[in-house]
């Protein structure tokens, strides 16, 4: 039976203490090895009727036009040996363009647009290939540190077709001068893996007169070679 | 063999999960009221023992004859029809809850024969990766006692991974503590 690459070094350590909302809910014990079953080598595989027709635009679902620099992103979402993730649930959700959430717990004051909701999902086409119509979200003060803002960013949450490769993570935009005192962004040890959630700007994906194009694949955890009996008996 | 492509690292869900994630019938792997639907329930809390308002509790499991609707078992697809999954963000009081039907024993890959249990992946504010746990039936002792996984788990601590009939009949409770000292047990999957 194949099982799924596992990751060294990729993902944030949990206990990253600079980002000060882990400090009581990172587990402090150490994780235990759950060899790759049935369970983990297997997930959701939902379908059509989790996305209905316009929830890929997030700019055509009110009365008006959001605020704010409309752009369309696009891209695949791919496992490590650069085989498609075809049918696989994408779902998006972000600040609206003066960098504040339609959420009641988000108090930033800065204007909330009536015709901005902020969440979108879609599926990928057989070529593992996502497509939203948005607008750049705008960046954002938080509590963490004195004067700490997060940079522009979309939160993404990626299923893939097993538990095991299961993703959420947030997709930023290139050259932002935020992300030098962002312990979020920079929580991700190497510096190569970070710039792996910046998206291009892309004048092929760009519509004259009309948005910018950004451009960003994924990247989900690929099928290992080894065979779950050989390697423990 | 196309050239390794570097993998996309994991952020924090945030704290604004609720735009986007909740789905009206997320907690319910099989509605409500089905011919022996179970509902699993309890709270997320943080290391001071504080509800967590803001987590998102997603679980995965065997239908109850133990198949899975999916092509990758290598016993074949099971039928169609069983989702299989459950998401339930908590509320104010870091509650979470979920209504399915009971997960079938599974083989092992490496011998043997797996309790039934649902896998458990817990986003939250706070947490930059996922934490995955699983989640097994107090009813079920020989299982649970013949169980690879938990045989890999120090016995003081298998408790946490196990949830408690309660009440009614078909409920049980299980809450997952995020730190010491009661902290739930989470797996490097
Ligand atoms: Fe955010």
């Amino acid at each position: 039976m194949t099982g799924y690459e596992r990751p060294e070094g990729l993902h944030p350590p949990l206990d990253s203490p600079e980002y000060r909302s882990t400090l009581l809910r990172a587990p402090k014990r150490p994780p235990v090895r759950l060899e790759q079953g049935l369970t983990e080598i297997t997930g959701p595989l939902l379908g059509a009727e989790r996305v209905t027709s316009g929830d890929a635009d997030l700019t055509t679902r009110h009365p008006g036009e959001p605020l704010g620099e409309r752009m369309i992103l696009t891209g695949r979402v791919l496992d490590s040996g650069g085989r498609p993730v075809p049918d696989a649930l994408v779902e998006i959700w972000q600040a609206n363009a003066s960098g504040r959430y339609a959420h009641r717990v988000d108090d930033h004051p800065a204007p909330l647009d009536p015709n901005f909701d902020g969440a979108g999902r879609c599926l990928t086409d057989s070529d593992g290939r996502y497509r939203f119509v948005t607008i750049k979200p705008g960046a954002y003060p938080w509590r963490n540190h004195l004067n700490a803002w997060r940079p522009q960013h979309i939160h993404f949450s990626l299923f893939g077709r097993a538990f095991t490769q299961r993703l959420i993570t947030q997709m930023y935009f290139p050259g932002d001068p935020l992300f030098a005192q962002d312990p979020i962004f920079n929580s991700i040890p190497d510096p190569k893996a970070r710039e792996r959630l910046i998206c291009r700007l892309d004048m092929d994906i760009t519509q004259p007169d009309w948005a910018l194009g950004y451009s960003w694949d994924i990247v989900l955890r690929g099928p290992a070679a080894t065979v779950f009996e050989q390697e423990h008996r | 063999m196309t050239a390794q492509r570097g993998l996309t690292p994991s952020q924090t869900i945030g704290p604004f999960l609720a735009i986007g994630l909740p789905w009206p019938d997320g907690p319910e792997v099989v509605p409500a009221g089905t011919a022996g639907a179970i509902t699993i329930s309890g709270r997320v809390l943080d290391g001071a023992g504080e509800p967590v308002p803001d987590a998102l509790v997603e679980t995965w499991q065997a239908a109850p004859d133990g198949s899975f609707a999916h092509p990758d078992d290598p016993r074949g697809a099971g039928p169609a029809g069983f989702r299989g999954f459950g998401r339930s963000a908590t509320d104010s009081a870091g509650r979470y809850h979920i209504i399915t039907l009971r997960p079938g024993a599974l083989p092992w890959p490496g011998g043997g024969t797996e309790a039934p249990h649902l896998d458990v992946s817990v986003f939250a504010r706070g947490l930059l990766h996922r934490v995955v746990t699983r989640i097994y039936f107090a009813d079920e002792p020989q299982a649970n006692a013949a169980d690879p996984v938990l045989a890999t788990v120090d016995p003081a601590r298998r408790g946490t991974l196990i949830a408690t009939p309660a009440g009614e009949t078909g409920q049980f409770r299980l809450d997952i503590r995020l730190q010491n000292p009661q902290e739930t047990v989470f797996f490097d999957v």
